[in-house]
């Protein structure tokens, strides 16, 4: 035996070393929450462990699908990586794989987001799995996650088929001791084999492309190993049964041993929701008198059972929208159960919203945005800007890259009216412009939209994580790769008024909105871009280059809130003792924004500051 | 050993390091562990919370009234997180006003050390040492020594003794 080597791995980290444990050659990924650390896992592992794998943060999920597909089209073992509304985003390239299929082993890896923390949805992707008729892999557990990886690729192979694991964020961003074994070279060369037929699949060929894969799927249905299993309730078939999986199974399994109510029922754990297996469907409707199905988010297995008297999201037993915690769980199984209810805990508060950092570039452009244009409509997209919010400078948000053209949909709306047109500022992150917002600027110029653009480009991708973006020019595993000028982009867009602008500098940065707007009224004006240039201040290499000032508040402070409410610098705080605002010296960087906020200038910001 | 503990605080105050390093120490110790933690868009100054599971358990998440601990490291997450720690003996909060738990004022201690980047670390020194954790101290010093950053070390061990003792 070897030395063992276990490791507190999160749920991201350990789908990372599966896959690198694996043999997987090239992965591409998106960032979004809760899926963002798979990826920079795998360069580490890699980079570990000395296993060549190709790493990319690829501009969008679609795009890395189709990348990461190629290189299971060599042969090669891939994975692609994203959130669930990524998957919107992959889903063309996603059906016709499914119908096409793969050569070596291809895993969609579709982190849902139940609640949900951190996305504009809660839909669950194994719907999408579904629909696409590909098999999905519903882990329960970080460990459960990983040990999948081999199984998955297994699958994959044997069927040519993609397969999805589909973990949620509480498996995601769960910690858990877990083993980890050496990474695994598979055999062989890229060596992509032509097939006209297969690749190219014009319709003639797609209605026994379609019977392939639905027999594939009767197959995989079949798979004694994938079965559901029987994980508690002993030797003898009770009355009841609750059939579970994801991190659902986890909880109702640890509720069952809590409730000591073990012995009453036998509990099933899926591991693959889709497709459910056609024995344990037949097995389970003749054996049991009560079943319960506990799965989020939506009822994928509970629809497959196809019995009206199941318990579950149907009858109402089990809510149909929010995430099934423990607490949600435990009311379920005791109504299931009849057992008496536990006393409810006080409903918990709302707890204290987020906010753009002390010192964010977007906090300046949000500030200049609604300072010079009050009345203004300001569309806006996804994230950290989207707590543009809390400074009333932002008043939509709807999915990558919608804003863009939202600000057209706006323009033409009061256009054709003949009404005074507003002023529409349109907000969008440098990763989002890229993500999807480049194509929608196409059709907005084209169309003649007229409206502001600002390009809040901070260099990097901040809500996920940091992550690169193409015009920094670095790649995934911190080598140099080639950068993409966005204000070349946006040129070649058809954009004829592109100004670049740092928003710390306040006074030139209004000057340049007003411009801009003046810009959008003349008669042979247009669209107008303004990229907002400033680092991330989590970027810690930028902040050294940062100049630093001393900020404090004098007595002149009316306690007027102007700032607390319009501005909402974290590192400025009321004190109820002084009854004025303080600067918190802790959370203050030294941006010097702030100067320009107060109405009665008693914010006072020198030079000479030290960090 | 089974112990449930939820850390609790707002984004930027390093919940998640001590989360990481609670789980260090529970392997250490040769427990199994689980945790669950909060990313994304509430790390910018939101209320976060982590679960801490020793022990044998499968769900990562604590149940209401469930938690044998509850670690806050900021008063104002009191509100949304307390009803998680099963009585009031077991709530720590981080706070220079008096309350209704065991209260001790951690950032004020690591800014009087000059370091408030490890008032975490300060006040996880005051809870091992006061509250009836799954190890001893000597364990989270080691995980401590295992996950910190080198250059973060000497400072993060500085900030867990100035806890531990209580003051400078």
């Amino acid at each position: 035996m070897g030395k063992k080597d276990e490791r507190i791995l999160m749920g991201n980290e350990a789908i990372a070393r599966g896959l690198v444990e694996n043999g997987c050659t090239l992965i591409a990924s998106y960032p979004g929450t809760p899926a963002s650390e798979i990826l920079p896992a795998v360069v580490q592992f890699s980079r570990q462990t000395g296993a060549p794998i190709h790493t990319e943060w690829s501009v969008n999920e679609k795009v890395a699908y189709e990348v990461a597909l190629a290189n299971s089209m060599a042969g090669r073992r891939s994975a692609v990586a994203m959130k669930q509304v990524g998957l919107n985003v992959a889903s063309d390239p996603l059906t016709r794989s499914a119908y096409l299929g793969v050569v070596g082993g291809f895993i969609v890896v579709v982190a849902d987001d139940p609640g949900p923390h951190s996305s504009q949805t809660e839909q669950d992707s194994r719907f999408f799995a579904q629909f696409a008729q590909i098999p999905v892999f519903d882990p329960s557990s970080p460990r459960e996650a990983k040990e999948m990886i081999g199984p998955a690729y297994a699958l994959s192979e044997k069927y040519e088929i993609p397969v999805m694991l589909r973990p949620t964020t509480r498996v995601c961003h769960s910690r858990q001791n877990i083993q980890c074994a050496a990474p695994r070279v598979m055999p062989g060369k890229a060596d992509f084999k032509k097939n006209p037929g297969r690749w190219i699949a014009t319709p003639q060929f797609l209605t026994e492309l379609h019977r392939l894969l639905n027999e594939k799927l009767e197959k995989i249905a079949q798979e004694e190993t994938l079965a559901p299993r029987r994980s508690l309730g002993g030797s003898q078939e009770k009355e009841l049964c609750v059939i579970s999986s994801g991190v659902a199974y986890a909880h109702t399994r640890e509720l069952l041993e809590d409730l000591g109510a073990a012995d009453e029922v036998d509990l099933y754990k899926v591991v693959m929701p889709y497709p459910l297996n056609r024995a344990f469907v037949e097995r389970v409707n003749r054996s049991y008198s009560k079943i319960l199905v506990i799965e989020e988010t939506c009822p994928v297995i509970e629809m497959q059972l196809l019995n009206p008297l199941v318990e579950g999201r149907r009858s109402g037993l089990i809510p149909g929208h929010g995430e099934l915690t423990p607490d949600v769980i435990e009311k379920v199984l005791e109504k299931f159960l009849g057992r008496p209810s536990r006393e409810e805990a006080p409903a918990r508060g709302k707890g204290v919203r987020p906010t753009l950092c002390a010192g964010c570039p977007h906090r300046a452009s949000f500030y200049a945005i609604k300072d010079t244009f009050p009345q203004g409509i300001f569309p806006s997209d996804i994230g950290c800007y989207t707590l543009g919010m809390n400074l009333g400078a932002i008043d939509t948000c709807h999915v990558m890259g919608a804003c863009i053209s939202q600000g057209a949909g706006f323009y033409h709306a009061y256009a054709r009216d003949g009404k005074d047109m507003p002023t529409i500022v349109v907000t969008i992150g440098d990763s989002t412009f890229f993500h999807s917002g480049i194509p929608a600027l196409i059709n907005a110029v084209f169309q003649g939209a007229r409206f502001i653009l600002v390009i809040l480009d901070n260099a990097t991708t901040a809500m996920t994580g940091n992550q690169p973006t193409p015009q920094v020019g670095i790649l995934a595993d911190g080598h140099k790769g080639v950068s993409v000028s966005i204000a070349d982009l946006v040129k070649a867009c058809g954009v004829r008024f592109v100004r670049s602008c740092d928003p710390y500098e306040t006074e030139a940065f209004s000057a340049l909105l007003k411009e801009a707007d003046d810009y959008t009224r003349k008669s042979d004006g247009g669209m107008a871009v303004i990229i907002a240039k400033h680092p991330c201040v989590l970027d810690r290499e930028a902040m050294k280059d940062q100049r630093v000032y001393k900020v404090h508040v004098s007595e002149d402070c009316t306690a007027c809130r102007h700032c607390l409410e319009n501005f909402e610098c974290p590192a400025l705080v009321y004190r109820e003792d002084l009854d004025r605002v303080v600067v918190d010296d802790i959370l203050c960087i030294g941006c010097g924004v702030c100067g320009t906020v107060c109405p009665v200038d008693a914010i006072v910001v020198e030079k000479g500051g030290e960090r | 050993m089974k112990q449930q503990i939820i850390l609790s605080g707002l984004g930027g105050q390093g919940v998640l390091f001590i989360t990481r390093v609670l789980a260090e120490a529970a392997v250490l110790r040769g427990l199994e562990v689980l945790t669950s933690e909060t990313h994304g868009m509430a790390m910018r100054g939101g209320t976060v919370i982590s679960h801490v599971k020793v022990g044998s358990f499968s769900s990562p998440l604590i149940r209401s009234g469930k938690a044998d601990i509850g670690i806050f490291l900021h008063p104002r997450s009191l509100e949304a997180h307390r009803s998680y720690v099963a009585v009031q003996a077991g709530i720590f909060v981080n706070t220079d006003k008096p309350g209704e738990y065991h209260t001790f004022d951690a950032t004020g201690l690591a800014a009087r050390l000059g370091a408030a980047v490890v008032s975490n670390l300060v006040f996880l020194g005051h809870v091992a040492r006061n509250a009836a954790l799954f190890c001893d101290e000597r364990a989270v010093r080691e995980a401590i020594e295992k996950i910190s950053p080198p250059h973060q070390l000497e400072l993060n061990l500085k900030g867990f003794e100035t806890g531990l003792k209580g003051n400078l």
